[in-house]
């Protein structure tokens, strides 16, 4: 219970370990500490910043799903517009195609009859000489008649 | 309370004295009879023996104990700082980060100015004083009973109720106060804030005690409130402890004596770890403030 020169020695003990601390142990650990708060800070934003990227992505997506939809039916009414064309476009080709054939098939009968008039034509200038002949009851001579007949035969 | 010879005074004495290592004097009477024909650095032997060792002496124990319990402090802390990362910190570290998470949440309230040494400095009272007070919840028998038995003559175990240690402290504190008003405020600011206030220059004298008074009373209120609450907390676990002394043989009285010693000792001992941090909570927060209002120009 004394004062004495304890007093001296506690007094230059306690700046070494205040000296110590503040030269050894305090600015480390607050260091990491406020290193830790920065990270923490840091870590936030960058979750924050995440966040509102993720509502940005989504409503780029939900537009481009919206804008694709848009495009999917525009592409079914090309589509389907072109389609009715290609029918149309069909339609008056075989329109043209059965036109075409049915012309084809007429001068084709055309052809036929008049062939088989001229094949009827003959055989009739034939009959008719052969007629005449048995009229005549002679035999006209071909050779001398023939301008006859030929004649005849036109006017068939 | 081995030996049968001792009387409760006695007891208290022994319990209260210091382990001193000091100076006699030539021609000096020793506590044993024996008469000194030199100056002599010696243990002192008698609470007689340590007062008249005058200055030149010092407290063993409380030099010792302070210093293990410093060094325990150090080596903690240091060897957390060494390995400190910002990432998941381990057990140690949690502990020693929130240590400093509240002395750095202390300071930032009570200290406005910007000084590196502050926080520190409150670290290491704060810790430091705790540390000395929680050798006050040892068993008061324990270190004074071991001594005892290794031919020390006296040993206390908590150099917190060592005046020494705590004015130790407390002037420290003071000096960085002076230190600090004088560099803030420069010579003639301090010295003008000491004569000038409260009464103008014409109450000067008037002025200079008042403030002298105030000045001088924060180291001495400082030390004397941190060793008056631990000497009285020493001694009511010593009065405690002399109940079950008493002992004389199974009896009613006796084993009352004994039951009450121990209720009494634990339920002290609890309502002591409030005051021993409360102790150092104050000191810490007091020399905060102080050293605040020395950064301050008027106050």
């Amino acid at each position: 219970m004394n004062i004495n020169a304890t007093l001296i020695a506690q007094m230059i003990m306690f700046a070494i370990f205040v000296w110590f601390c503040m030269r050894f142990i305090w600015p480390p650990i607050v260091n990491a500490l406020d290193a830790r708060k920065k990270q923490i800070a840091d870590g936030l934003a960058a979750a924050d910043r995440g966040k509102h990227e993720l509502e940005l992505a989504a409503k780029r997506a939900s537009e481009s799903l919206h804008e694709a939809k848009m495009k999917a039916s525009e592409i079914i009414a090309q589509a389907e517009k072109r389609a009715a064309q290609i029918v149309d476009d069909a339609k008056v080709a075989a329109q043209a195609e059965g036109d075409r054939q049915l012309a084809a098939a007429q001068a084709n009968i055309q052809q036929e009859v008049f062939r088989a008039r001229e094949q009827l034509r003959g055989q009739v200038a034939a009959l008719v000489v052969a007629g005449a002949e048995k009229v005549l009851r002679r035999e006209v001579d071909a050779k001398v008649h023939a301008d006859l007949l030929e004649a005849v035969t036109n006017e068939l | 309370m081995s030996a049968e010879a001792h009387t409760s005074t006695e007891y208290i004495k022994h319990h209260l004295q210091n382990l001193t290592y000091g100076k006699l004097p030539a021609g000096y009477q020793r506590h044993d009879g024996e008469t000194l024909q030199a100056d002599t650095w010696t243990l002192a032997h008698s609470p007689q023996e340590a007062k008249d060792m005058g200055f030149s002496a010092f407290n063993v124990d409380t030099l010792g104990i302070s210093l293990v319990l410093g060094l325990l402090f150090i080596w903690l802390f240091r060897k957390v700082a060494k390995s400190v990362t910002a990432g998941i910190p381990g057990g140690a570290q949690n502990f020693v980060e929130w240590v400093i998470e509240f002395i750095d949440n202390s300071v930032k309230g009570s200290f406005t100015g910007r000084n590196p040494l502050v926080a520190p400095l409150a670290l290491t009272i704060f810790i430091w004083i705790f540390m000395m007070n929680f050798m006050d919840l040892v068993p008061i028998d324990w270190i004074p009973g071991v001594a005892t038995l290794l031919g020390v003559p006296y040993l206390k175990a908590v150099p917190t109720t060592d005046p020494n240690a705590t004015f130790g402290m407390s002037i420290t504190v003071f000096f960085l106060v002076l230190y600090y008003s004088v560099k803030m405020k420069g010579l003639g600011g301090f010295v003008g804030e000491l004569t000038l206030q409260p009464f103008g220059k014409f109450g000067l004298p008037a002025n200079f005690f008042l403030e002298g008074v105030n000045l001088l009373a924060k180291p001495v209120s400082l030390a004397l409130r941190l060793f008056g609450n631990m000497y009285a907390g020493e001694m009511i676990f010593i009065l405690i402890a002399l109940m079950g002394g008493a002992w004389a043989g199974a009896s009613i009285g006796n084993l009352t004596l004994f039951g009450s010693q121990i209720l009494l000792s634990l339920g002290w001992a609890i309502f002591h770890i409030l005051i021993v941090t409360l102790q150092a909570f104050i000191f810490m927060t007091l020399t905060i403030v102080y050293l605040d209002m020395a950064h301050q120009e008027h106050h």
